[in-house]
């Protein structure tokens, strides 16, 4: 069963059991700057960081979390209403969602990856960064997309399945031995 | 509506003033019927004489006003309007080749009566046993369970149309001799309809036709010829007729009729022949619909398996699962009330993986047209008995036949109300039993809940605040434990549990301070106490 190798349980995880795991490794050509994006059975999609990203890898120290992607855009005025969630941003693949700020001074850019309206971002990492290392796929998410309905299939086309993701990690792994 | 008139004038209450309006009628095209009408009859039983009879009588009726008549007539003749003349003139054509006067009075003898301007003939050819006997022919058929019946007419808009520039004819009468009659004091189209026809099927059925009834049996009627009457007013009143949706067109009868109460009587005349132009055709009967109102069966159901979803499940039009708690409780209920269709719905829903023990969740179902609605307690017992028999992944109690107010007590306070349930925990710590103690001391904890992510794509995204009013531990082993929960109705079980990403706060791995999941949830009781219990 995959993804739950680190819980010693019998039964599939919430994740497991209601999503679907999709990777995106080198965002904008930046080594191992990997995305998760959980897809669950309703087309929704939880944007999260991948194991290997380095943030999770180097387990850094997390200065800052940041939504406020441009002067004029912040992700956190985000508001949406009703069934329809009218009103949420518009976002594109490549549209940025926060910027993630280490001690060590490397600032990290995370990305929607998906087109789709833009639901909710994760307020909880803004008080408590620490949860993007500890609970990265859960309470450490970064937002929530809503893919449109007629591409709730063709969102996912240029992203990584979890198979061909852990072969691409693999391969770090087989060129240097110290990755990223 | 007028009393009994005196004797000389025969069997039909028509007065002497009476006499240029129906001698206007009569060569305006109108039918014996419908010039009843006009002249306000309210007699019902003149209207349910045979249409000879009453032509005849109406004949006569004219001619005995002896030298009255050809004076009234060429009177009329130099009041008219130009078009009207020319209308007229044009409908006697259409029978004989010249047009004198004298002649014109005679084609009333011919035998096959010319189709009425006004009724389009529904008064004419649609009003006698024959027609009672193909409408109770097409009841029967249908094979309906009912011990009286309501008898509706739909007749054509432009219906209205004739019958408004018929009233203006005779309106002009009306006026010349000082009578005090109105446009609603005519006799309607309809209510004619129903005088004659409510006997004549009553009897063909043996059961009353009454003016209100739980079955109702439709006769509709179309006369394509005369459809292009009604589009003048489209010009005239075009904010009377405005697309909707489910018309097939903007011309519906309340349309018509809102658009003639604006019109002015000169405009009218302006556009539309006055008396009527007529048509070559009769109108044609539609199919005979037959509609009982719904009936409504209450109950509770259990549901045992964590395989069977309450509704059908179909996603991208394929059918998930092979059955649903809706279907085993509604099949035996269709096919006994010989249903067409139904509603189900109840005091909330389970997940497809959950079981609904207990007392049950109360539902209820609409049976739309049902072909049987009379059903004893012995047979509404029986009924439950066969829904039992046919699975044993549900099982319904307290069945019972309720009325349609009734059923919104089921929905009433859906949310205050408390529910139990039982879940299986899975802990990712290691547990012993003094580590779930404390659960049992944590009383109305309030909670928020975030729409949960697996119902986010269909409702809208909120925080709602609940209330846990209680829980208590049951220990399991080193991983798993029971937990009985009591909370307020529309608390998302499952999010309390695994947290859903953090968006349900505090739950259960806040509490817990380890990763928690759950592995089986039953719902143990609904505390809606509707509908009430049957006892045996």
């Amino acid at each position: 069963m995959e993804g739950n190798v680190t819980e010693h349980r019998g039964t599939p995880s919430v994740i497991d059991r209601y999503f679907t795991r999709w990777y995106k490794t080198d965002l904008k050509g930046k080594p191992c700057e990997d995305h998760c994006i959980l897809q669950h059975s309703n087309r929704i999609c939880v944007i999260t960081l991948a194991e290997s990203h380095p943030i999770i890898q180097k387990e850094k120290k997390i200065q800052s979390v940041n939504y406020q992607i441009s002067a004029g855009c912040s992700r956190l005025q985000n508001k949406v209403s009703g069934k329809s969630k009218r009103g949420g941003q518009f976002l594109t693949e490549l549209a940025p969602l926060c910027r993630i700020t280490c001690t060590d001074g490397e600032e990290y850019t995370i990305f929607s990856c998906i087109r789709g309206r833009l639901l909710e971002v994760n307020e909880d990492i803004l008080t408590r960064p620490s949860l993007l290392l500890e609970k990265p796929s859960t309470d450490g998410y970064i937002a929530v997309i809503l893919p449109k309905f007629e591409e709730s299939k063709s969102v996912t086309d240029g992203l990584l399945s979890r198979a061909e993701y852990e072969e691409v990690v693999s391969k770090r792994t087989a060129v240097k031995p110290e990755p990223c | 509506m007028r009393k009994i008139a005196s004797k000389d004038l025969g069997m039909l209450p028509l007065k002497e003033k009476d006499r240029p309006i129906v001698r206007a009628l009569l060569s305006a095209g109108c039918c014996a019927r419908c010039i009843l009408r006009f002249c306000c009859i309210g007699l019902q039983s003149a209207y349910r004489q045979s249409y000879e009879d009453l032509m005849n009588e109406l004949q006569t009726f004219v001619s005995a006003g002896g030298c009255g008549k050809s004076h009234d007539v060429a009177d009329h003749e130099h009041t008219e309007d130009p078009p009207c003349k020319r209308v007229k003139l044009d409908t006697v054509e259409g029978d004989t080749e010249v047009v004198p006067h004298a002649q014109a009075e005679s084609d009333l003898d011919t035998a096959e009566p010319k189709v009425c301007v006004v009724c389009l003939g529904v008064l004419q050819h649609f009003c006698d046993k024959t027609f009672a006997k193909k409408v109770s022919e097409a009841v029967t058929a249908e094979g309906y369970q009912f011990d009286s019946l309501v008898l509706s007419v739909s007749l054509p808009a432009q219906l209205s149309v004739r019958e408004h520039s018929t009233w203006l004819l005779v309106k002009k009468e009306v006026r010349e001799k000082g009578l005090c009659l109105g446009k609603d004091d005519v006799i309607q189209v309809k209510e004619a309809f129903k005088w004659i026809m409510n006997g004549l099927v009553s009897q063909e059925l043996c059961v009353p036709v009454l003016a209100k009834s739980l079955f109702e049996v439709s006769v509709g009627f179309t006369h394509p010829e005369t459809d292009g009457d009604c589009h003048f007013l489209a010009t005239t009143c075009s904010d009377c007729f405005k697309p909707a949706k489910n018309k097939q067109s903007v011309f519906t009868r309340m349309a018509v009729v809102k658009a003639l109460e604006k019109i002015t009587d000169e405009n009218f005349r302006r556009q539309f022949p006055c008396p009527p132009k007529c048509p070559t055709t009769r109108c044609t009967a539609q199919d005979i619909q037959c509609l009982h109102v719904s009936v409504f069966v209450a109950g509770r159901y259990n549901k045992f398996s964590r395989t069977l979803p309450q509704t059908p499940w179909v996603i991208d039009g394929e059918r998930r699962m092979e059955s649903s708690v809706e279907e085993l409780i509604t099949a035996p209920l269709l096919s006994a009330f010989r249903s067409e269709g139904f509603n189900f719905s109840s005091s909330g829903r389970e997940d497809v993986d959950v079981r609904t023990l207990g007392n049950g969740r109360p539902f209820a179902v609409e049976l739309l047209n049902p072909h049987r609605s009379q059903f004893s307690k012995e047979e509404v017992r029986e009924l439950q008995e066969a829904i039992n028999k046919s699975s044993d992944k549900i099982r319904v109690r307290d069945l019972q036949i309720v009325t349609r107010d009734a059923v919104g007590h089921m929905k009433e306070g859906e949310e205050e109300k408390t529910k139990s349930y039982g879940a299986l925990i899975w802990t990712q710590r290691p547990i012993e039993k003094e580590d779930i103690e404390f659960i049992k001391d944590i009383k109305e904890l309030k909670i928020a809940q975030k729409t949960p992510l697996r119902v986010l794509h269909r409702r809208p995204l909120a925080v709602r605040q609940r209330v846990i009013h209680t829980m208590t531990a049951r220990f399991l082993d080193a991983h798993h434990f029971h937990l009985h929960l009591r909370t307020q109705a529309g608390t998302y079980i499952k999010e309390f549990v695994h947290g859903d990403f953090g968006r349900t706060r505090p739950n259960l791995c806040d509490l817990m301070k380890t990763d928690t999941d759950i592995l089986e949830l039953d719902v143990e009781s609904v505390d809606v106490d509707w509908p009430p219990a049957v006892g045996d």
